[in-house]
């Protein structure tokens, strides 16, 4: 492999910045733009004190970065006073996931992040009642097709996205944090029965910091899609580095991870930060996650995979190999998903059966 | 200063194939790159008096200009834009590859720009004092910029107003004029000196052409203008030219609905907004005869003084 990316070196060593080049922050700002972390990228200048030194174009280039930020936040405060709303007929708590979960309990995970979905958890049993409430305030059901339905309503762990009628706000609607048809699933009730109360944002919960750690951590490494890759890792980084000062945080982990089943995806969690990333794990917590490793050779091929679709997504990254890794996962991301049989036919319905998307103009 | 005329035509065409043209428009640099000899020829006349950087250096924008591959090259052939490696836009056919070079241009500052408030609309200047004319399209914004430009006026714009979010005054970005059908032979008899783009027929908009800003707007790119009037026009056959005023409150929402990222500006958007039209007389303004439109602008600084 070619030497480290810029952005990779900025990521691990927020004050490097400081001695970067023109040329050098032409190709930074590129890379952190294609992973959207360019707002993120900014955050850390700040947080290193470096802002103020760096030149004036870049300081320009990541304020841009950054206004597109704030006005996500405003947009996820709102829309999460709305769906708390449409929730509380039914009693249930809001228990936020991924990056909304970040961004309203104001972890440092959520600093520059921007996503187009609120993710929340629901029981499942109670999933016709929030689907109903959602739609009486506006967010209608998306994937009409009567094979999408099944496919969401029989084998997914969440409701096919509900998007809001008028500000097409997007909320998947989870009730797992994996498919009904993987291998491995990870009981909800017990992630729901952990989950915390966000201090001062009445009502609002986040799931408990190991599970979100392994929330995390299972959604990046049995995903098919890697664009936002390295952006993922770098919230698993920041996810760690936050709650690893609280030293029993990092007694918890592995053995959380055995008791959801979960144990391969933080051990992947925990290679990759702490290669990529330099993610200051204790030795022993690397030593008890390396039992979720699978053997050495499938372990090699892991390494090969995820150590490109982790880089950068932008072409002064990509290596020979790069494409056919990405290639490689989004294969295994489906494969992991359900069982081959069903794989095969799911696959051949969307190829051949399914009504094609119309083409964006 | 280098400038795009001043490289010459095959270093022009090696920077575009090569490293890419690091372009200086108004306070942007954008680095160009493209194979296309149809775009190296139009940029070099419609861009011959633009700054040029060295090769390295912090580009603000990284766009790319190819053709089509395999048969479609000889079948039909397109330009594809791609922005750092990303494809924002669907194709288009070659012969609007100048087209989409404005477009993706006017693009990448009206989705990423924010430090100004980017209004939709044509600026120009006389005097130091600046005219904003924001319209949808179809109201002959550009036709009644071109020939003002044409009359005296400086281009700031054609496309983008840019108003600093700090002092609520206008930094110029002169880039060509876009022309749409009719426009196009009115403007060439309007103004028999000034150069224009060959017309590519069937774009969404129609037949385009475009107008070259004058040097004299490209040279003062720097000089940043203060508003003095938003001027709302819509050409109609046969009207005579006539100003109404438009009160503040709805002046303010006109042009909160013309601004690309007012809502994303948030409070600094409604506040930009908001000096802006304290700052300034509003009208709507329609007009018929090119030049006795322009006689009314002349009645404005007139007035003013």
């Amino acid at each position: 492999m070619k030497e480290m990316p810029l952005l990779l070196r900025a990521l691990r060593a927020p004050a490097c910045m400081a001695r970067l080049s023109e040329d050098e922050w032409d190709l930074l700002l590129r890379q952190a733009l294609a992973s959207n972390l360019a707002a993120t990228l900014g955050l850390l200048a700040e947080e290193a004190g470096i802002s103020a030194a760096l030149p004036a174009r870049v300081r320009r280039r990541l304020a841009w970065s950054r206004t597109v930020w704030e006005r996500h936040l405003r947009a996820v405060a709102f829309e999460l006073r709305q769906i708390q709303k449409a929730l509380r007929d039914t009693g249930l708590p809001l228990i936020l996931l991924k990056g909304a979960a970040y961004t309203a309990a104001g972890l440092p995970a959520g600093g520059g992040r921007l996503f187009s979905d609120v993710d929340i958890l629901v029981p499942k049993e109670r999933l016709a009642d929030v689907e109903s409430v959602l739609m009486l305030h506006g967010w209608a059901g998306s994937h009409h097709d009567e094979y999408d339905q099944r496919y969401y309503r029989e084998w997914m762990h969440e409701l096919p996205p509900m998007q809001h009628v008028r500000r097409a706000s997007v909320i998947d609607v989870h009730h797992a944090i994996l498919p009904e048809t993987a291998a491995v699933r990870p009981d909800p009730a017990r992630l729901r029965a952990g989950a915390r109360a966000i201090p001062g944002r009445d009502g609002y919960y986040t799931l408990a910091p190991c599970d979100m750690v392994l929330h995390s951590a299972v959604h990046l490494f049995s995903e098919g899609e890697y664009h936002h890759g390295l952006r993922d890792l770098f919230d698993l980084h920041r996810l760690l580095c936050h709650f690893g000062a609280d030293p029993g945080f990092w007694a918890a982990l592995p053995a959380r991870a055995r008791e959801l089943e979960l144990a391969r995806p933080l051990c992947y969690a925990l290679r990759y930060c702490t290669r990529l990333l330099g993610t200051p794990v204790p030795a022993g917590v690397l030593d008890a996650a390396r039992a979720g490793a699978p053997n050495p050779a499938l372990l090699a091929l892991m390494d090969a995979l995820f150590l490109r679709a982790l880089q950068p997504p932008h072409p002064s990254c990509a290596d020979a190999f790069g494409a056919a890794a990405r290639a490689a996962l989004y294969i295994r991301g489906n494969w992991l998903r359900m069982p081959p049989l069903m794989l095969s036919r799911h696959l051949f319905h969307k190829a051949f059966l399914s009504p094609k998307a119309e083409p964006a103009q | 200063m280098l400038t795009v005329a001043g490289l010459g035509r095959d270093e022009l065409v090696a920077r575009l194939r090569g490293p890419g043209l690091r372009l200086r428009t108004g306070p942007f640099v954008t680095c160009v790159k493209s194979p296309l000899a149809l775009l190296a020829e139009t940029l070099g006349t419609m861009y011959a008096d633009y700054p040029v950087l060295g090769e390295g250096g912090l580009a603000d924008f990284h766009v790319a200009l190819s053709g089509s591959r395999g048969l479609r090259r000889l079948l039909r052939p397109q330009v594809h834009f791609h922005y750092d490696g990303m494809a924002p836009f669907q194709p288009l056919p070659l012969d609007q590859t100048f087209p989409m070079f404005e477009w993706a241009m006017n693009w990448c500052v009206s989705s990423q720009a924010h430090s100004w408030l980017v209004i939709h609309a044509a600026v120009i200047e006389k005097g130091g004092v600046a005219a904003i004319l924001p319209a949808p399209p179809g109201s002959g914004k550009s036709t009644l910029c071109a020939a003002l430009v044409n009359r005296g006026w400086r281009l700031l714009s054609d496309e983008l107003t840019l108003v600093r979010l700090d002092d609520g005054n206008i930094d110029p970005l002169p880039r060509p004029v876009s022309l749409k059908n009719a426009s196009i032979g009115i403007l060439r008899e309007y103004a028999p000196q000034a150069i224009f783009t060959r017309p590519v027929a069937d774009t969404v908009k129609g037949t385009v052409a475009h107008m070259r800003a004058s040097s004299d707007s490209v040279a003062r790119a720097g000089d940043a203008a203060s508003p003095a009037w938003i001027v709302f026009p819509q050409w109609r056959a046969g009207a005579l030219a006539e100003l109404t005023p438009v009160a503040p409150a709805r002046a303010h929402m006109r042009l909160a609905g013309n601004a690309f990222n007012y809502s994303l500006l948030g409070a600094a958007g409604f506040e930009a907004v908001a000096r802006l039209v304290g700052a300034v007389r509003t009208y709507d303004f329609c007009y018929g005869v090119l030049d006795d439109a322009v006689a009314v602008f002349e009645r404005l600084l007139l007035e003013r003084a």
